[in-house]
């Protein structure tokens, strides 16, 4: 027997329990790895340090502190351990990180996944760890043959005595090992001897990624679970001021009705049950100050403020001055729209709530912002919060934002009883719910000298703030267009924020009025590469030159970058015969510390784009695993593809008119250009690749798109123009 | 009223509404977890199981229309990786994020079932209503291709 009570304005706003009956009593839930440690008791595995774990059957489980949304980091961080550590790579399990630790912080205030830091920040911490641990086995067993360190040395997992070609496996003296009173030096290897790193190595999730075994948090199940869909209102930040579950009550498996802070969840037996329970409820909303923004009316406001001046956020030189002085005066204003993260899977997250603990299952990009948001709608002291990170299917940011956490932690408070509660989004919650990629718009200004060199570069950029703003800039707004990759001596950049969401990882809704946005896989870059190097291509076209020739004298302080763009024309056959109606465009510049090249060729086919090939070379530095980070690539260009051609998400009335994949549609199987990618591997320390190609393959298309139709794309996307 | 069908070679009974879709009775009654939720308007193919052999997108497929059929989901694929595809899906180290793989892999199978040398075209076709956010169509293309090498006896 189940009850709702029915709520009107002034109870909902006492925030009191909703909902009564139907408790379980007496709940009993295993620690989800419980039954795995039980089994494996017979090989209890001795901790060398916070990353390596080796049990006495030798096999070594590494802790992966940055989780797995595709990008490999559960290879290639095992990698990086496994080649210092010298073990045996048959042998090697993985386990997320489930404590917050500040050694899985690597000094910054977030544990978790963002900004292609995984690799560039732990190689060398985690070759430090590997090189540890295997000292203190070399130790270990130099003392139980009573010889000096230095006369034994380890292979694949052994440590061999170098006097009498004795050996012991790692398992037999981890635990020996492990106890030393030592302060083990960490031998790293002369590169040239790697046997893992700069290897592709078979990644270690894809088997169980084959059959259906990897367990996302989609997936996760606990015995007495229930299943919770919530009903948002359709406005961001609007409220629920009163509800009636009547007929979903009627619905089959119905167990509870709940409001949380913003919205009605339904929670029943399965979750096709929870849907039709939600559909079944009637919710009056205040929709809030949001009730009445529309693309159409921000798209004004953008274009109001970027003829006004704004807060300063460069200032090289004198640009005005040089502007009054140029040859050429070249002025141009570009947009581009919201857009969706999309993940393949929808937002979800377990959760299971008591007065004294608080445990929470899911994907997460961010796990002690998860955490301390789970603590504070928990209403529990951090402590108190246990997290459990599952394999995420797809990120790009999105599982940074915590909404999901906080909703279904609500939830379970809610309904109380230390019931587990599975709450699933629909893709209409996630396309609709979203922290979306900023809409923005810049207005250029530019000057070219009798020679056609560029001598003044203005930029004002008109764009939400989320990622903090410091003197009126948010600096992630302006990046990629104040600081830009050419040398020119006048520089001047500005900046306006509509609207701002002061601390985007605490709290997710803009302030007051605006639609939220949030990161996107390369936040600033995804829009901003766009502007710039479509720019500059109008510049080169200015000044009558090509556009490789026109970049070359403004990069010569930038040879690595000059390298790719050397390499990536000779491969794309830059100034070669194309076949006929097709034509080229390039895009250069940094991101995530790589640097790279994008050509994209492409024709005109009865009307539309069509792309036929991306052609890139990409320095990255030091190449963990080759075949994984051309797949990083790929996947980029992949995604910014779909970005250029359709990805749009607008407003009206405050609601998201998109809903599913049939109005925002990732690129598909056949619309697939041939992508060449061409790694220039170096000893330079490792940079990020997840985040560095989706930006530049955007204006390498568009700029292919102005030399076949002479008409320069400055609004995204090209099905706006009846290109796609 | 118990709907009986076949789930990867095994009788399977289940009592639910009849017009719960195949999907949400195959993850949250009986526990397979591997058919994936993605979009619940069949657009994204990553619920795609097959019955009675064919490719067929579970999200939209009310349990009652299962009756007395065959289904296959990605679980009952094989019992050890063994599948061509599953196989050439390892060499080729196709899946990212992984999501999406066992609808790509369900599909896949059927089209190397119904042609054993599957042209680029047809790949475009079989596989246009499987999407990958992560962009793993290349590493697909290549698998499919290297699965009918394996499935007509070449070597891994």
């Amino acid at each position: 027997m189940t009850t709702v009570i029915k709520l009107d304005r002034r109870n909902f706003l006492k925030g009191s329990a909703m909902v009564a009956g139907g408790l379980v009593l007496g709940f009993y839930l295993p620690d989800a790895n419980e039954a795995e440690a039980q089994s494996a008791a017979s090989a209890t595995p001795v901790r060398m340090n916070a990353f390596i774990q080796i049990a006495p059957d030798d096999t070594v489980t590494m802790t992966i502190h940055k989780p797995e949304f595709g990008q490999g980091t559960v290879t290639s961080l095992s990698q990086l351990l496994a080649e210092e550590l010298e073990c045996d790579w048959k042998k090697v399990k993985t386990q997320f990180a489930d404590t917050i630790d500040p050694m899985y912080m690597m000094g910054a205030p977030i544990q978790g996944v963002y900004g292609s830091t995984a690799i560039r920040t732990s190689w060398d911490p985690l070759r430090r760890a590997g090189a540890i641990a295997c000292q203190m086995l070399i130790e270990a067993a130099a003392a139980k043959w009573g010889v000096q360190a230095s006369d034994c040395r380890v292979e694949n997992g052994t440590v061999v005595n170098m006097k009498t070609n004795a050996r012991v496996t790692y398992g037999s003296v981890a635990e020996a090992a492990s106890k030393l009173d030592i302060t083990p030096r960490a031998y790293l290897k002369d590169p040239t001897t790697f046997k893992l790193i700069g290897k592709t190595i078979a990644r270690l999730d894809t088997p169980d990624k084959v059959c259906g075994k990897t367990t996302f948090g989609i997936d996760v199940k606990l015995p007495g679970m229930l299943y919770a869909s919530l009903e948002r209102c359709p406005v961001s930040g609007g409220k629920v001021e009163s509800f009636d579950a009547t007929a979903a009550m009627k619905v089959p498996g119905f167990r509870y009705a709940v409001a949380i802070s913003n919205g009605v969840a339904a929670v029943a037996d399965n979750t096709w049950s929870a849907l039709q329970c939600r559909k079944a409820l009637k919710i009056e909303w205040d929709e809030g100050v949001n009730a009445t923004a529309s693309t159409a009316s921000l798209k004004k406001m953008f274009a109001d403020l970027v003829e006004k001046p704004g807060a300063e956020a460069r200032k090289t030189g004198d640009a005005q001055a040089a502007v009054a002085a140029g040859a050429k005066k070249i002025e141009a204003v570009y947009e581009v729209p919201f857009l969706a993260h999309a993940t393949m899977e929808p937002m979800n997250c377990t959760a299971v709530w008591s007065p004294n603990e608080c445990q929470i299952w899911a994907g997460m990009q961010m796990q002690n912002i998860s955490r301390n948001i789970a603590a504070k709608a928990a209403g529990l002291p951090v402590e108190k919060v246990l997290i459990h990170t599952q394999y995420m299917g797809g990120g790009f940011g999105r599982r940074g934002r915590q909404d999901f956490v906080q909703e279904a932690v609500e939830i379970a408070k809610a309904v109380s009883g230390g019931i587990p509660i599975k709450l699933t989004w629909t893709r209409e919650d996630d396309m609709q719910n979203d922290g979306y990629r900023p809409m923005s718009r810049v207005k250029f200004t530019a000057a070219l000298d009798a020679n056609g060199s560029p001598t003044a570069w203005m930029v004002r950029v008109v764009a939400p703030s989320f990622t903090g703003m410091r003197n009126g800039v948010d600096n992630s707004a302006v990046g990629g267009v104040a600081n830009i990759p050419y040398e020119i001596p006048n520089i001047a950049a500005d900046y306006h924020a509509p609207y701002v969401t002061p601390d985007v990882l605490n709290d997710f809704r803009p302030v007051g009025f605006g639609i939220p946005i949030d990161y996107w896989r390369a936040p600033g870059a995804n829009a901003n590469a766009y502007y710039t190097e479509s720019f500059i291509d109008e510049l080169a076209v200015a000044a009558g030159k090509d556009p490789i020739e026109f970049r070359k004298p403004l990069l010569t302080k930038n040879p690595r970058l000059l390298a790719t763009m050397e390499l990536a024309a000779e491969k794309a056959g830059w100034e070669k015969p194309l076949p006929a109606g097709h034509f080229q465009g390039l895009a250069t510049g940094g991101g995530s510390g790589s640097l790279s090249t994008q050509i994209a060729e492409i024709s005109i086919e009865k009307g539309k784009v069509k792309i036929h090939r991306i052609v890139t070379a990409v320095d990255c530095g030091q190449i963990i695993n080759p075949r994984g980070a051309v797949q990083q690539i790929e996947s980029g260009i992949i995604f910014g593809i779909a970005q250029v051609l359709r990805g749009n998400i607008t407003i009206d009335k405050g609601r998201v008119q998109q809903t599913n994949f049939h109005q925002y549609e990732p690129l598909r199987m056949d619309e697939v250009p041939k992508i060449e990618v061409y790694l220039m591997p170096n000893t330079n320390n490792p940079t990020g690749l997840g985040e560095h190609s989706n930006p530049h393959v955007v204006p390498a298309i568009t700029n292919a798109v102005y030399k076949a139709t002479g008409k320069r794309i400055r609004e995204l996307p090209l099905r706006l123009a009846g290109l796609a | 009223m118990a709907i009986e069908f076949t789930l990867n070679g095994k009788r399977q009974s289940v009592d639910v509404v009849p017009q719960m879709p195949l999907l949400w009775v195959l993850r949250d009654t009986l526990g397979l977890t591997g058919t994936k939720f993605g979009c619940g308007m069949a657009l994204c193919g990553a619920c795609t199981v097959h019955i009675n052999g064919q490719p067929t997108r579970s999200c939209t497929l009310p349990i009652s229309m299962v009756a007395g059929k065959s289904v296959t989901t990605i679980e009952g694929l094989s019992a050890d990786n063994t599948h061509p595809i599953q196989k050439a899906w390892i060499d080729v180290d196709v899946p990212q994020c992984g999501y999406c793989q066992s609808g790509q892999i369900m599909s896949a199978a059927a089209l190397l079932a119904k042609k054993a040398n599957p042209s680029d075209g047809d790949i475009d076709e079989a596989m246009r209503g499987n999407i990958c956010r992560c962009g793993t169509y290349q590493e697909i293309r290549e698998a499919i291709h290297r699965a009918a090498q394996y499935a007509k006896g070449g070597t891994r």
